[in-house]
């Protein structure tokens, strides 16, 4: 039976600083809050600054408006690609980090100054990006800044100091985890959630190495010092940063997942064996997946681009088909051993929609398998990929992921992390049950629009596709409903900055006194350690909900998948 | 969020077990689709490339263009060429144009060979929807048999500088 890590004795001495946090009896050091809550403001404030420049780019490809001239679209684009993808994602993750290694193991921070470097090398890197791209006009070249476009040396230097500093705290997380069992903050393995962000860690540390193997001769390059870059081996590297970052974010919105579902139903791993498992698939071949993006270049077999497009054997899309189901499947358990056992779907009907935390992890777990997950296995096929790449069904499959899925997620867990280490009573708390459902919705019609405009060719990153000619004119109404889904997306993203800001900016400090925001004043945390292996084997506790829902995700899968083999046959015939 | 127990490892139930085969062969099947494809299939990535140079292939297009040039364009003004079937076909790519236009003839064989004079591009044949990156240094081959006959569009689907959406080009297909 599970059990809180054990409170073993802080060691005594004048570095020590923490607090007993009330609700969940965990050791919160005090340097590790403040590198926590520095990490997740700038992670908002990046999500600010992209958070404008969507609204503006989706304006513009809304072509009932077509607001932005084509300089400052690119411009813009190129903003929203790095501070989305990059900026408000790895800050965040880096929160987590911090969070990860210290809170949940009931252990000090053992480097604080080396996190506070990190910090400080990320947000250079960060505000002197956004700084380049805004003022320096060659430095429109978007997110991947294919060679030979060539942006300022200081896009390339800005790069590596983000990176640099990531990676310095990606080495915090590790050291913290050693030195904590060194001093016996917890025994036996770490707790899932903390596995989780430590598969996050490990695939940051190749992904943010590739990126200097990208980012490095690219700088030199710009100042001259490099005379020849070949732009075929650049792509290669830098998808060797760029789609591994993705899993970075994936592994660690999925190590959310279970926390929030812990956090709001109290669930307990229905098998901890299966669960790590599923982490394991991710550390092994997620890594391969970089070749996505090389799958109509130039220059490379069919056998290199088959075995790395599907992980080996889609075996990392194995561990997200795992999670798919162990999630749901502990969720249902713990709610029907609470007494929500009718038919297949009570537990269901009877969980707590109205609690942020619960509603956001749903819609991240709905809208990232159903639309990021189908969609990006069905374009990373090896020949699907000729009918889809650079087409905006790209953009549509990693709105569904990183947007609908990651962006959701950790929206939803911030709503936690400002009562628990903020120490801020949690305001407009109205808005925030609405506020996943309103983002969800709004990035459902982002998705749909920009898939269904991709498949009628509509091209992304693409000032305006009219000049093209032969575009259907019911390319009108997809990119409208893409624009109008960006309305309600972006409403939904200024109701988390308003809350976020209102409870952190206002308000006395205050220690937090339950777990749920909205739905009840239980623990459901503490809860789940009275969940027995003997509780979740009762018959009337299996999870049979969860088996149906997976079933009728892998109908969709298999319908959305062959029909895209149906689509390449009408093609030219081509090889 | 809470240490596990001190030993995890049991053996998964019959639902994890159930879901968990279903999933893997599932995977499995994704897998065998692509070599299946690849044999069977009539749409395959073109993989044929050779090492070229922007000075090498603007000659070779240029050598295509005086061999086979029929027509010109009324409205761009850039030659249209029909070279015989069976033969190859050039486009070059640069800021901001396809050269030259094509005239192809449907249900023929065509090696159409793609490079870049400047900055990587896309290939974005619409309506048709075949899309392949053009990367400088790269001479890329796709051999093809247009299926349907008319006038196509080609897009520039890679960003490559301010004036990326004017880049767009243009191939004619004929009835035999």
């Amino acid at each position: 039976m599970a059990t809180l890590a054990p409170t073993t004795p802080w060691t005594a001495g004048a570095k020590d600083d923490y607090r007993a946090c009330p609700v969940t009896t965990l050791k919160v050091d005090m340097h590790a809050e403040r590198l926590i809550i520095a990490n997740a403001v700038m992670a908002v404030v990046c999500l600010l600054l992209g958070g404008i420049a969507a609204l503006l780019i989706a304006l513009t490809r809304w072509q009932v408006f077509h607001l932005l001239p084509a300089n400052w679209f690119y411009k813009l684009l190129t903003l929203h690609g790095i501070d989305m993808l990059v900026a408000w994602m790895v800050f965040f993750e880096m929160a987590g980090l911090h969070f990860g290694s210290t809170v949940l193991l009931n252990a000090r921070h053992a480097a604080p100054k080396l996190g506070w470097l990190s910090f400080i090398l990320m947000t250079v890197g960060g505000l002197l990006v956004n700084g380049v791209v805004l003022f320096d006009n060659a430095s429109s070249v978007m997110f991947t800044a294919y060679v030979p476009l060539k942006a300022h040396p200081l896009f390339y230097l800005s790069y590596i100091l983000f990176a640099v500093g990531a990676l310095i705290t990606v080495i915090i997380f590790f050291y913290n985890i050693v030195v904590a069992k060194r001093e016996g903050r917890f025994t036996g393995s770490l707790p899932l959630v903390v596995f989780g962000l430590m598969t996050a860690a490990i695939i940051a540390t190749y992904t943010l190495l590739e990126g200097a193997a990208a980012m490095v001769p690219a700088f030199l390059w710009s100042l001259g010092i490099l005379k020849d870059l070949d732009p075929g081996i650049y792509r290669n590297f830098f998808w060797g940063f760029g789609h591994p970052a993705q899993q970075v974010n994936l592994a660690a919105m999925v190590a959310i997942w279970y926390a929030l579902a812990q956090m709001t139903t109290g669930i307990r791993p229905l098998n901890e064996k299966f669960s790590r498992l599923a982490f394991i698939l991710y550390l092994f071949f997620i890594n391969l997946g970089s070749a996505h993006h090389l799958l109509v270049d130039p220059g490379l077999s069919f056998a290199w681009k088959a075995v790395n497009t599907s992980y080996a054997m889609y075996l990392a899309v194995l561990g997200s088909m795992m999670h798919a189901f162990s999630i749901p499947a502990a969720i249902e358990v713990a709610q029907r051993s609470k007494g929500y056992n009718k038919g297949l779907f009570d537990w269901l009907r009877n969980a707590p929609w109205g609690e942020p935390g619960f509603s956001s992890m749903v819609m991240s777990i709905i809208l990232f398998g159903w639309i990021g997950g189908v969609t990006g296995v069905t374009i990373g096929t090896e020949q699907i990929n000729m009918i889809t790449h650079n087409t905006l069904r790209l953009p549509g499959h990693f709105h569904g992921t990183v947007v609908s899925g990651t962006t959701l997620a950790f929206m939803g867990f911030t709503y936690y992390v400002i009562p628990l280490i903020f120490r801020k009573e949690l305001k407009l708390k109205a808005w925030a049950k609405l506020q996943p459902y309103i983002f969800g919705a709004g990035m459902i019609l982002v998705s749909l629009g920009m898939i269904t405009s991709g498949l009628q060719g509509v091209a992304r990153r693409h000032w305006d596709i009219t000049f093209a000619g032969t575009v259907p004119g019911t390319v009108n109404i997809t990119l409208a409903i893409f624009g109008i889904g960006a309305l309600i997306a972006t409403i939904g993203g200024i109701m988390y900055i308003t809350i976020v800001l209102v409870s952190i900016l206002t308000g006395p400090r205050l220690e937090a006194s339950n777990m749920l925001l909205v739905t009840g004043t239980n623990n459901p945390l503490l809860e789940s350690t009275k969940l027995t292996d003997e509780i979740m084997e009762r018959p009337q506790n299996q999870p049979k909900g969860a088996l149906v829902l997976v079933f009728a995700f892998l109908v969709w899968f298999a319908v959305y998948y062959l029909t895209n083999w149906w689509l390449l046959g009408r093609v030219w015939f081509i090889r | 969020m809470l240490a596990p127990e001190r030993n995890w490892w049991k053996p998964m139930g019959r639902m994890e077990k159930t879901w968990l085969t279903v999933a893997f062969v599932w995977c499995v099947f994704l897998t065998i689709m692509m070599p299946l494809w690849y044999y069977m299939g009539k749409n395959n990535v073109p993989t044929e490339t050779y090492r070229t140079t922007p000075a090498d292939y603007g000659t070779k297009v240029n050598d295509f263009v005086a061999q086979y040039q029929t027509d010109t364009d009324a409205a761009t003004g850039m030659p249209i060429v029909a070279a015989p079937p069976g033969s190859d076909v050039y486009i070059r790519a640069m800021k901001w144009q396809w050269f030259p236009v094509l005239q192809l003839v449907k249900g023929e064989t065509y090696r159409l060979h793609l490079s870049s004079m400047d900055l990587g591009h896309g290939f974005s044949l619409q309506p048709v929807n075949i899309n392949l990156q053009v990367v400088p240094g790269y001479d890329y081959v796709a051999t093809i048999v247009p299926t349907s006959s008319g006038d196509f569009t080609i897009v520039c689907n890679e960003f490559c500088d301010v004036g990326h959406h004017t880049m767009t080009g243009k191939i004619i297909v004929v009835d035999k």
